[in-house]
């Protein structure tokens, strides 16, 4: 809605001042103030986007060598600390790169061998050994690494890491 | 040759230099100079000449206001100072606080001033709210400056967050994983927003960083000018809200509106009371209590319980009640959208000024407040006792069951409790709002005692004096 700011009614009139003219240029600053604004929104979203996701970690250009399958009992848990991750073989012989961030908020779950299962100290949440939900508040089970076996020694992708709501046994990594 | 040159030439150079500083001077004892005080010189020159008598009784506004801007200036003080010695990363900080506490003269006087300011200042800020919603001062033409004190509290409220991480204790680290664990159940952006916020997918360095470089300087810079607009404001308003008067002591003459007195000295000396004895409290306070220091942040061990910081810990109890996206966002979300209505509401009256509008509106807000309390205890205690209780409602998604309909259902009791307040007990609709607003907040106050008292180890429900 445009108001003629001068007492002229005719735009295009061609007089000095005339509303047609004033009006187009004031819609012209505030279209660039517009593209600008824009502009240094954009430009601080770039400056402030986390960069590499994994820049403050260790450094994850290589897999994780956990050690020989020997090493790793059926219904056993080793915990690397290192990697933030628990190395879990099942009865069956399979393994499982079970991250230790509890799902529910992020707190550290520990592995607690006496009762058999991961309990997060924040919320009580509680987990089997293939990391899946035994008690809430957790949402889901416990995130994955993809583990590699090559020439029998237990290798984890700690760059890849698998959400998934509960455990399926094509999750588990065969010796 | 300067022949004219007196024998009182030091004495009269010396009077020159002081009166070129203060051109008027600063003593008064005639009201003309109290007036020329207030208009010449610039501390008080953003202060009206005169001031209503009616505002200046202490109960009238608690000094609520002016209290949360001296606890401001105290933190930006002990804030700067505390730059001098604090490191923002992970590797130094911790030990960098320790240094300041042990090495640094009076340095844990400075971080228990910082500390104990922040943290007093969270909750004089929430009592200014309150005050000026209960005196009415939310209509026109003090709407927007209540947005403006939102988007202030909003302020101080992220400034107490990143802050909170800076010790890098343990404390510190896991309180902030939890909270910035919340955001992650945001649908959709939830995800994204969490690694802006932490700078990464983890906390670390990054999240030091950026949150230090927040707290020292984004949101001083950003206070300061919502604070100026807010004081601004209330000087375009005419100052406080002025309280309806039904006796003739702070009328003024027919017809010339209320009674008004000089600033100086009527105001200016109870404001400078006030701020000084709260600046004694603090000093004294912080000299004999500590603020605290835990063990250094282990990202390998989470502390059992791990709380959010303690303005935070009433969404978290709401988190174990309610799905966490009902509980992270939509409550908030509607909470933050009442709050932003209340000015554009439609009132029946005109405020009053006078604390609750009337008799009858105090004697509903207390009711309220009173209801407040013991529903959400009874939901709590409930909750606790029956599990999960949309076990029951098999096939149905645990959003629903443990979101939606729970959410519905207080939904429904608080608009039929509304209603029924507005239609048989309130006079008009002034007082029934109020009741509403005292419902809320009473309920979120409760949240945040049990959070902060009643929930021990694994979050469980436990009293605070048992071990």
């Amino acid at each position: 809605m445009k108001k003629s700011l001068s007492a002229r009614d005719e735009p295009g009139s061609g007089e000095v001042g005339d509303p047609g003219r004033r009006s187009f240029l004031t819609r012209a600053w505030l279209l660039l103030g517009a593209v600008a604004s824009v502009e240094i929104v954009w430009l601080l979203t770039n400056f402030l986007r986390p960069r590499n996701p994994r820049a403050d970690s260790l450094d994850q250009s290589e897999l994780l060598v956990a050690g020989p399958i020997d090493r790793f009992p059926p219904n056993s848990v080793t915990a690397f600390p290192e990697g933030r991750f628990y190395l879990a073989r099942i009865e069956s012989g399979g393994f499982l790169a079970i991250n230790r961030k509890c799902t529910h908020l992020g707190c550290t779950v520990p592995w607690i061998a006496s009762e058999g299962k991961f309990v997060c100290p924040c919320h009580a949440s509680a987990f089997d050994i293939t990391g899946e939900v035994i008690n809430p508040p957790a949402p889901r089970a416990l995130d994955l690494h993809p583990v590699r076996i090559e020439n029998g020694i237990v290798k984890v992708d700690l760059r890849k890491s698998l959400q998934r709501s509960a455990f399926e046994a094509d999750q588990v990594t065969m010796a | 040759m300067p022949t004219t040159e007196t024998p009182q030439a030091s004495p009269n150079l010396a009077r020159q230099i002081w009166q070129s500083i203060l051109r008027t001077p600063i003593s008064a004892s005639t009201d003309r100079q109290r007036k020329r005080v207030v208009r010449d010189h610039i501390i008080t020159h953003s202060r009206p000449i005169r001031v209503s008598a009616a505002t200046l009784r202490y109960t009238h506004t608690w000094g609520l206001g002016g209290m949360s801007l001296v606890l401001v200036s105290m933190l930006m003080a002990t804030g700067i100072l505390l730059m001098f010695a604090y490191q923002p990363v992970p590797g130094g900080a911790y030990q960098s606080i320790v240094r300041l506490e042990q090495e640094v003269g009076f340095g844990q006087l400075v971080r228990n001033v910082h500390h104990w300011s922040a943290n007093l200042l969270v909750f004089i800020v929430g009592l200014h709210l309150l005050r000026v919603f209960f005196t009415g001062a939310v209509q026109s033409p003090r709407q927007f400056n209540w947005i403006i004190g939102l988007c202030l509290l909003a302020g101080i409220l992220l400034s107490n967050f990143t802050g909170y991480l800076l010790p890098w204790d343990q404390l510190s680290y896991w309180a902030i994983t939890i909270s910035t664990g919340m955001i992650g159940y945001i649908p959709g952006i939830g995800s994204a927003l969490q690694n802006l916020i932490r700078g990464g997918s983890e906390i670390g360095s990054a999240t030091l960083l950026l949150f230090y470089t927040i707290h020292t300087t984004v949101i001083p810079a950003l206070l300061a000018l919502g604070m100026a607009l807010h004081f601004w404001r209330v000087r375009k308003a005419g100052g406080v809200v002025i309280p309806e008067q039904a006796d003739e002591e702070f009328s003024g003459e027919i017809g010339h509106g209320p009674k008004k007195v000089l600033f100086v000295p009527n105001l200016l000396i109870r404001e400078f009371s006030v701020g000084l004895i709260l600046v004694a409290v603090v000093l004294l306070f912080s000299a004999t209590i500590d603020a605290g220091l835990g063990d250094p942040a282990n990202p390998g061990m989470s502390p059992n319980p791990a709380k959010a910081p303690w303005y935070f810990v009433g969404l978290q109890e709401l988190l174990l009640h309610f799905h966490p996206t009902i509980a992270v966002l939509l409550v908030p979300l509607l909470a933050i959208g009442f709050l932003l209505a209340i000015p554009y509401l439609r009132f029946d009256s005109a405020s009053t000024g006078i604390w609750f509008f009337s008799k009858r509106g105090r004697q509903i807000a207390l009711w309220a407040a009173g209801l407040g309390v013991v529903t959400t205890l009874t939901w709590i205690v409930l909750d606790e006792r029956l599990g999960n209780a949309g076990a029951w409602m098999t096939g149905v998604p645990p959003i629903v069951s443990g979101g939606i309909i729970p959410l519905f259902l207080w939904g429904v009791a608080i608009t039929a409790g509304y209603r029924i307040v507005n239609r048989k007990y309130a006079r008009c609709n002034n007082e029934s709002i109020q009741g509403l607003f005292a419902f809320l907040f009473t309920v979120f106050v409760t949240l945040t005692v049990i959070g902060v008292w009643f929930r021990g180890t694994g979050m469980s429900l436990t009293l605070p004096w048992s071990s």
